[in-house]
């Protein structure tokens, strides 16, 4: 008997914003993500079949996804008509100086940096897992989104009292959270 | 002050939501409530590390353009 079940009608909900954060890494660009993850969720649909239940819904997801990303890189590699070799130079004058461009740039992102920030935008995810989907959305709305109290609450029809404790609540488990499973 | 209204304060700061007079308060009352230091401090670091991770997500409007299409095919 399988052990997980696919139940698209929540897909976007539940994993979308898991999605974008694993894609935006990878193509660096916001649109192109949400297209390839708007395809995902189709690709699963049609695919839906195929799932045998031996993995859970997201990591299903994600492994369509990730032939997705490579696609789209053959696409744009394909429009280039053939494979390139990128320079880039700081300026005009020093172009061509390669020693130049051995020197790091303070400035410049490490692939260590993205590559922790990534893991812990995934631990923050799995934390969120653990929260009840009420708390959670809301949570996310109020903290990753910087939506207005006011607006959660008209939103959620709830009141602003009622919303502060549902953020206390969400404060307490992810701190807790991401303590065993982070700091 | 009391220790949940001292939590409520403290939940608040995080999104720059307390008021001036109620952020003296949560300071005297740190002073002197172990409890409320640790959640304090626990707070603020899960402010920070959220701050840091750079999470971004999709905005209610593209969700729904994306359920509308989920829709669409899952009723074909």
């Amino acid at each position: 008997m399988p052990k997980h079940k696919l139940d698209p009608n929540v897909w976007v909900d539940r994993y979308s914003d898991y999605l974008f954060n694993f894609t935006i890494v990878r193509v660096n660009n916001s649109e192109i993500a949400k297209d390839l993850i708007s395809e995902t969720f189709l690709a699963g649909l049609k695919s839906k079949d195929n799932f045998k239940g031996e993995a859970s819904e997201r990591t299903w997801l994600i492994s369509i996804l990730k032939r997705k990303i490579i696609d789209h890189y053959r696409k744009i590699n394909s429009k280039k008509g053939k494979a390139e070799v990128r320079m880039t130079y700081n300026d005009e004058e020093s172009e061509g100086d390669w020693l130049e461009e051995r020197v790091s740039d303070p400035y410049d992102k490490t692939a260590e940096d993205t590559m922790e920030n990534e893991e812990l935008g995934l631990a923050i995810f799995d934390c969120l897992d653990t929260l009840n989907e009420k708390q959670a959305t809301i949570f996310k709305m109020k903290t990753i989104d910087g939506f207005d109290t006011e607006a959660i609450c008209n939103e959620y029809n709830i009141t602003a009292s009622n919303l502060w404790v549902i953020i206390h609540r969400a404060r307490k488990a992810m701190a807790e959270c991401l303590e065993k499973n982070w700091l | 002050m009391k220790c949940q209204e001292a939590n409520h304060v403290c939940d608040k700061s995080q999104y720059n939501e307390a008021g001036f007079w109620e952020k003296i308060r949560l300071t005297i009352h740190l002073i002197y409530c172990r409890a409320c230091r640790k959640y304090s401090s626990q707070n603020k670091k899960l402010t920070k590390t959220i701050a840091n991770s750079d999470l971004k997500s999709i905005s209610q409007d593209d969700k729904k353009v994306m359920k509308n299409k989920l829709q669409e095919e899952l009723s074909k």
